[in-house]
């Protein structure tokens, strides 16, 4: 269990940039996810911290020690960290016990302590009776937990998980991601998880690193990374959501179609000219009547042109009257509207996020 | 777990890390084996084609000697109107026999590839002599047979003649066409077929205007394949075309070398032959990488076997017979000349006897040595081209350091090389003082090393890129070095792969003879110099059974390989 710290990290591959300029530090014990489109560089960042790959800029430092840097690179096998890859990299030529013994073996423990250690763990995860089988023989999701019980076995200073779920399906990923949560609060190891599935990330980390174009985009706890996401990448990629492009006009912001009260808006005195919003499908309040209360609520006038049925929820497409723009809207399933109803949207400006207008940075 | 104390950090203690990295010296190491093997003897074969022998001086001459004279263009124009000749043959042999194994209910298909595996093993030069025996003329076994039925004072074949050479060469080569065909035939999908159905051709339409357009690509490549090594085979044409009096370019480099030798002039007549064969495998390699296998690879979808009704039996009858010219009949003549006092007394029981094999392994100088050099050297040249193969491999699938790709170049450009243009190169750079290593084991262990290295490199090349990486990364993550890694984890899981890409070396090296006919010395003779050798002394039935002890060890070997590997090992198309 150590504190990772990555300062100004990066990687290039010949002229295209993978990594840049990552800066993170993960306290002792801490769960961080790596999230991110394929592509994002989350992959080369672990492979960086595994000691795969040498950076072209920037340090990684483990309790204070260098671990990488351009001019030199500890090997991996020097780390003490363990990983899990997409393929879980079970050795087919030996059994399970073996799988898992391996490492142990190679800190030259005593043969009790090993067996005692690997039975432990493998009971751990369940797989103490398959200990003498084969990988060949194992299904999917055994040869998963074979894969966490070899690396968590031999308590690494860190853990690092490469799209371990991405080869299960639905169900089991579900059942292996709360598993993997529990092995850390059952063993405090310092986590690394890179994975391109925000519901993973979310149900596992500690911490979110939303990475896009080789950057962090943004590092929050899971509540805040959806409710506050700070920019336009991080808005859309984590669940579904409303982009609201509007113009501050004295005390009014005009979007394509409405016009609502500024002073209403989060932060509403540090507003910029080109004021921008993402307003989650679900905090948009949809109803047939007028509104009553307008105080605090942003009401628009509106068409359903579309929906959809989704059995938890509705999703409805609805146009604001007089624009182009398509807005998202969810309801619970026994609120149903009709294509082509005319109904009042009423946006909370307290439950939406400020973000950076289109084409601009934070 | 936390009852016991932790090591943390590294199992092997120290945390420096290393700035050098030690495998810049295997990386150099290759290089200078590669140099070696490769680069070394192709330079010295064209400088020594540019160069007065006593003086070293620059000169033109020995182009000029080796073009000059009519009878030297001659064998050339020959090679290129044998390698033509061979070409359409195999097409013949070989298309119709693919797509009815692959596409068709055609029955005995189990026997028919059995048998073109058969025909892919046997050393052509030893088909060769099992088709003098049935065509020789008028003492062949066919034309007697054509004699006493039709009383004619004449034979119905004469095996020394233009024809006759480029027939008993084709049916001998008609396996490349067969592999690259059946193998892209395997992966055309039946929908492919089933959208012309439906749109109203018949099965025979479809086939020819669909499927065969389709592998048209690939059938080119095994063309050329088949093209090139007709004009680089030695054997056949040694023991055909000699008799009958005429050349090829192979039979007339090896009477450059018959004294006084004159290497620089062979140097130079060598030079076109490589240039033809690069320019042609690079066409070969264009061709396949621009139409070639784009619209046939992925998943394919289903594929149907066509019903032929009664045809079926035609094209069996057909494959059957292709295969008896190749198989059954040589090896059947072959046996029995083997087993004969006298091959022309026939089949009776008097006439048989075993004191052929006697007189080859215990009353011959030197053949049962040449036994055993053949399957030492080829197990020594096999040992040779896996490990260089493998650690080149190794370098260019881990992208472990910059260049590798020029290793990876130079260990597949002898695929390129004529095995007797190679001899030549060979002799030019390592015959001469400060080497000097003409006529002993180790020019012909690294000559056959050199020329197998692409299967050998390629293979395990396959053999590595079928493994994970993250199944090595994982050994060296929990604390395991690289080395530890390739003993624990990679070796044990390409052992077999490796014995398959060993075996796919060893083979041919056995019946190697091109090379080795430029490059033995009086103790140094293999097998197959040897049955060159014999046959010059006309005496068939020592001659077959020695050709019928390598018969034997083949299949013997490949016997072995495919009960361990899978029975389609060698007909696989990766290994073109």
């Amino acid at each position: 269990m150590s504190k990772l710290s990555l300062i100004g990290l990066g990687k290039s591959f010949g002229n295209t940039p993978a990594v840049v300029d990552v800066d993170l530090t993960l306290q002792e014990g801490e769960f961080v996810s790596l999230l991110g489109p394929s592509g994002c560089g989350k992959t080369t960042t672990l492979r960086m911290i595994a000691g795969f790959i040498k950076p072209t800029t920037g340090t990684i430092e483990m309790s204070g020690q260098v671990m990488s840097s351009p001019s030199l690179v500890v090997a991996p096998e020097k780390r003490g960290m363990s990983m899990i890859f997409q393929s879980y990299a079970i050795w087919p030529n030996m059994t399970v016990g073996q799988n898992v013994a391996f490492g142990l073996k190679l800190r030259k423990l005593p043969t009790t302590e090993i067996n005692q250690r690997v039975d432990k763990i493998l009971d751990t995860v369940q797989m103490l009776h398959l200990k003498e089988r084969y990988p060949a023989e194992l299904s999917g999701g055994q040869q998963q937990r074979v894969a966490l019980a070899r690396a968590i076995v031999i308590e690494p200073a860190v853990l690092l998980l490469d799209e371990p779920l991405s080869n299960l399906d639905a169900n089991l990923r579900e059942e292996m991601r709360t598993e993997i949560r529990r092995l850390h609060d059952a063993f405090k190891i310092t986590t690394v998880y890179v994975t391109h599935d925000q519901a993973e990330a979310m149900v596992t980390s500690d911490r979110i690193v939303v990475m896009n174009h080789g950057r962090i985009e943004q590092v929050d706890d899971p509540v805040t990374l959806y409710t506050v996401p700070k920019t336009r990448f991080v808005a859309g990629f984590i669940g579904r959501t409303n982009f609201l492009d509007g113009r501050l006009e004295g005390n009014q912001i005009v979007f394509p179609g409405f016009t609502v009260a500024a002073e209403m808006a989060p932060d509403a005195k540090t507003l910029p000219r080109d004021a921008s919003f993402s307003v989650r499908p679900q905090t948009i309040a949809i109803q047939r009547a007028a509104p009553t209360e307008t105080d605090r609520i942003w009401w628009v006038q509106g068409q359903v042109t579309e929906r959809a049925y989704l059995g938890e929820y509705w999703e409805y497409g609805v146009r604001p009257a007089g624009s182009d723009i398509r807005m998202r809207v969810s309801t619970a399933p026994n609120d149903v509207y009709q294509v082509d109803d005319a109904v009042w949207l009423g946006i909370d400006p307290a439950r939406s996020a400020r973000i950076p207008a289109p084409g601009k940075t934070v | 777990m936390s009852q016991s104390v932790i090591p943390t950090g590294s199992p092997t203690g120290s945390l420096r890390a290393r700035a050098f990295d030690p495998l810049i010296l295997l990386w150099v190491f290759l290089a200078l084996i590669l140099i070696f093997l490769v680069v070394n003897p192709l330079f010295r074969l064209v400088q020594s084609s540019l160069e007065e022998v006593d003086t070293g001086l620059f000169t033109l001459m020995n182009y000029v000697n080796a073009f000059s004279r009519p009878r030297y263009l001659t064998a050339m124009w020959n090679s290129i109107r044998l390698g033509a000749m061979v070409t359409v043959l195999c097409l013949i042999f070989a298309v119709p026999m693919a797509w009815a194994i692959s596409r068709t209910d055609m029955p005995g298909k189990g026997l028919i590839r059995l048998l073109v595996l058969g025909a892919f093993i046997t050393p052509p030069y030893l088909g060769a002599i099992g088709w003098i025996l049935l065509a020789g003329p008028n003492s062949g076994w066919i034309n007697r047979v054509w004699m006493s039925l039709t009383g004619l004072p004449e034979g119905l074949f004469d095996i020394y003649t233009f024809n006759g050479l480029a027939f008993v060469i084709a049916i001998y080569s008609f396996p490349f066409i067969f592999i690259f065909t059946a193998a892209a035939l395997d992966v055309v999908s039946s929908e492919m077929e089933d959208a012309a159905n439906v749109l109203g051709a018949g099965t025979l339409r479809t086939t020819w205007l669909i499927t065969l357009p389709m592998v048209l690509p690939a059938i080119m490549a095994g063309a050329i394949v088949t093209f090139l090594e007709a004009i680089a085979l030695f054997g056949t044409p040694a023991l055909i075309a000699i008799p009958a009096r005429f050349n090829v370019v192979t039979t007339q480099l090896l009477q450059f070398f018959s004294t006084p030798i004159r290497a620089e002039v062979a140097a130079a007549y060598a030079v076109p032959l490589l240039l033809i064969t690069v320019v042609l495998f690079g066409l070969q390699r264009w061709m396949v990488r621009r139409r070639g296998f784009v619209a046939l690879t992925g998943k394919g979808g289903e594929r149907r076997i066509t019903e032929l009704g009664p045809w079926r039996w035609v094209m069996f009858g057909y494959s059957l017979f292709v295969m008896s010219l190749a198989v059954l009949l040589p090896y059947i003549v072959l046996a029995q000349a083997a087993l004969s006092k006298a091959w022309g007394r026939g089949f009776t029981w008097d006439n048989i006897t075993l004191k052929n094999f006697d007189y080859i392994l215990f009353q011959h100088e030197t053949a049962a040595q040449s036994v055993v050099n053949s399957f030492t050297y080829a197990a020594a040249a096999a040992c040779i081209a896996i490990v260089l193969g493998l650690a080149i491999a190794y370098i260019v699938s881990r992208k472990l350091l910059p260049y590798a790709g020029f290793l990876s170049f130079l260990a597949m450009a002898p695929f390129v090389i004529p095995g007797i243009v190679l001899a030549i190169a060979f002799y030019s750079a390592y015959a001469p003082p400060p080497f000097a290593l003409y006529g002993t084991a180790t020019i012909l262990i690294l000559a056959f090393a050199t020329r197998f290295l692409p299967i050998g490199f390629a293979n395990a090349d396959a053999a590595i890129r079928s493994i994970n990486p993250e199944m090595e990364e994982a050994v060296r993550i929990l604390g395991g070095g690289r080395l530890l890694a390739i003993r624990k984890v990679m070796a044990p899981l390409m052992k077999r792969s490796l014995i398959g890409a060993w075996l796919l070396v060893f083979i041919p090296a056995t019946r190697e003879l091109s090379s080795a006919m430029f490059l033995y010395g009086p103790n140094t003779r293999t097998m197959s110099v040897m049955l060159m050798d014999m046959s010059e002394e006309g005496n068939f039935e020592h001659l077959a059974a020695l050709g019928f002890l390598l018969l034997i060890a083949t299949l013997v070997i490949v016997g072995l390989a495919t009960a361990l590997l899978g029975r389609d090992f060698m007909l696989r198309r990766e290994r073109q």
